[in-house]
């Protein structure tokens, strides 16, 4: 599908490859590639965070108001390190609800999401604020050795991924997303784990919000709210199963890229503006259903 | 082990509908403890309730039918029919029986979709859901291209907005009919009997002879219907219709099933309990309006609700039992 699509894209936009336009992609895709790769984590633990488009704009609002058009650079590294606790709060203020008060996890960030996007709406009423322009620029310009920044944090994420999931804590989640029964048996601290899935998602989702206050270098309440169901889409056509256990982030890396391209195409290929918001659902769940439909074919078959 | 207080969620939240209404009296700009001025804003309040109590009825059923049954695409689907009617309608009483025929197959056609998206498929019925919000949402500009031409008729604000029965408005009179239809389908009908034992059990419930699948198609497609009666009634008693009209819908809706105690992972619950937590969310947000909070308070506090709310009714087992 990466493959097709890229193909695709290529044509409709034949300097795809081009250090610049390459750069420019991959700095408007990497807030949702952020964002999959924590809802991925969740995913595989047997849960779902349905808050992390809300704490984005949470991260947003704080940042265009705290720091400002005009705001000082050490100020701004502050802040930005205070909303990376922001976002680890809220994402434990998920956990806690979903994995020590037992609730679902899906109506719980359900009900989480909608106390933080009030909360950014009420830091931010109305869309404005902003980060010095030397942020973005440097966010968005930044190439060292002719790569885009987003390659490098990338690169990152999937480094530390693999590292974990060598470890016992990368066992554990895969544990409590296959049979969470069977790895409360076997002493895995079952809330413990599904806990810190909500920290990281609730970290990635702040990350995400900084890359994409650098990216805008504005402040908006509700920048986030549609990127929530992109990140859970990203996840599934990334192969993660959304019952949990199964798959990884790569994959949901991939898939942000894959949906980041379709919407290129989208514009690319000329498709008339009201039509582009219905286009780009009935992508989606054609690509949610895909899984679906390829089983049901091969049960036909067998 | 100590004694629980058994007091039935739904006659919880009338209860804290009666206590937060008597509070709301209480404020400044309240009616204070003036009778005259009280029954009215009573009828006010629970006329508004209205609405959100029958949008939420299709949210009841499909949280009762279980497997995290949950309908996101409710608060498009009200938009979508309300723009249908308004546009179908356009201002003549002889036209508003075949709008209501065509919200209402249009809301069934919806819902329909998703359950066959969550049956065959295998789709999460949230991720389904709100794919399919995404989707009428993009139908919804297509179609209207950002300005809907059209108006109700008058025949459809005499009936919802004024009063039909001893100074009782229609919606009311509509809403304690439709509770009744409600409760025989879920207490008197196969159908009702079916849902709870979907919603507690798929696997037993299948090996027992009731067939899961059409159970689940039927659910989501009742509910988008009953969406698309919401939708309906929404635009007639507002005589105005715009492209978000239905949003704020979508999230009390699921709150008021929460409140009224219906349990959201699904197999138990009752639509009197969502009456009445349609009531509380409405008196909630009246009381925050009231008292003059701006939206971002109200969205925290109806999000605190929920969680409360939640974490009362809805806690799963615990490993060790």
């Amino acid at each position: 599908l990466l493959i097709v699509a890229v193909i695709v894209n290529f044509i409709l936009q034949p300097d795809l490859f081009d250090p610049k336009t390459l750069n420019n992609n991959m700095r408007v895709f990497l807030p949702l590639i952020l964002l999959s790769a924590g809802q991925a984590v969740v995913i595989l633990a047997g849960g779902i965070d349905i808050s992390v488009g809300a704490i984005v704009s949470v991260v947003n609002a704080l940042l265009a108001t705290q720091i400002g058009l005009k705001g000082d650079p050490n100020q701004a590294v502050m802040w930005m390190i205070i909303a990376l606790f922001v976002g680890m709060i809220a994402g434990a203020i998920n956990g806690f609800f979903v994995a020590y008060l037992r609730l679902q996890p899906i109506i719980t960030t359900y009900a989480t999401g909608f106390l933080y996007a009030g909360l950014a709406l009420f830091i931010l009423p109305n869309p404005g604020g902003g980060v010095p322009y030397v942020f973005t620029a440097f966010y968005r310009e930044a190439t060292p050795l002719g790569l885009p920044l987003a390659f490098y944090i990338i690169f990152v994420i999937l480094l530390a991924w693999f590292v974990t999931r060598q470890t016992r804590y990368g066992r554990y989640v895969f544990a409590v997303g296959g049979k969470i029964d069977a790895a409360y048996e076997t002493g895995v601290p079952v809330s413990a784990v599904q806990f810190s899935t909500y920290v990281i998602s609730g970290f990635m989702a702040a990350l995400g919000g900084i890359a994409i206050t650098l990216l805008t270098g504005s402040g908006n309440a509700g920048i986030g709210d549609a990127l929530t169901l992109q990140a859970i889409t990203a996840v599934v056509i990334g192969g993660t199963i959304l019952s949990g256990g199964k798959g990884g982030i790569a994959g949901a890396i991939i898939g942000a890229i894959i949906l980041g391209l379709i919407r290129n195409i989208i514009s690319f290929a000329n498709v008339e503006s009201w039509w582009q918001t219905f286009v780009n659902a009935a992508i989606i769940v054609l690509a949610l259903a895909m899984p679906g439909i390829l089983s049901l074919i091969r049960r036909r078959r067998a | 082990m100590k004694t629980r207080l058994a007091i039935s969620p739904p006659l919880a939240a009338v209860l804290l509908a009666v206590v937060l209404f008597l509070l709301s009296g209480l404020l400044p700009n309240g009616f204070g403890s003036n009778p005259e001025v009280a029954v009215p804003q009573a009828l006010t309040i629970i006329r508004i309730a209205v609405f959100l109590g029958i949008i939420a009825a299709g949210q009841t059923l499909v949280i009762i039918s279980g497997g995290e049954g949950i309908d996101l695409s409710i608060g498009a689907v009200v938009t979508l029919t309300a723009i249908i009617t308004y546009s179908i309608v356009s201002g003549k009483n002889e036209n508003v029986l075949p709008a209501l025929f065509a919200v209402l197959i249009v809301g069934a056609a919806i819902g329909f979709l998703n359950g066959a998206g969550i049956t065959f498929l295998k789709i999460s019925p949230l991720v389904m859901t709100l794919g399919m919000a995404g989707l009428v949402s993009g139908l919804i500009l297509v179609i209207t291209q950002g300005n809907v031409s059209g108006s109700v008729a008058p025949i459809m604000t005499q009936l919802i907005a004024r009063p039909v029965l001893l100074g009782i408005p229609g919606a009311i009179v509509i809403w304690i009919i439709f509770g009744l239809l409600m409760w025989l389908l879920l207490e008197r009908t196969v159908f009702g009997k079916n849902l709870f034992a979907v919603g507690t059990n798929r696997v037993t419930s299948r090996l027992s002879g009731v067939n899961v699948t059409r159970m689940v198609l039927g659910t989501y497609a009742l509910a988008g219907m009953l969406a698309g009666l919401g939708g309906f009634l929404v635009v007639g008693n507002t005589g105005v219709v715009h492209i978000r009209i239905g949003d704020p819908f979508l999230f009390p809706s699921i709150a008021a099933v929460a409140v009224g105690g219906t349990l959201l992972s699904g197999g138990k619950g009752s639509y009197w309990g969502t009456m009445a937590g349609a009531l509380v969310l409405t008196l909630i947000t009246s009381l925050l309006t009231t008292m003059q909070m701006p939206e971002a308070v109200r969205r925290m506090v109806l999000g605190a609700t929920l969680l409360i709310m939640i974490s009362i009714y809805g806690r799963q087992r615990g490993f060790r039992q």
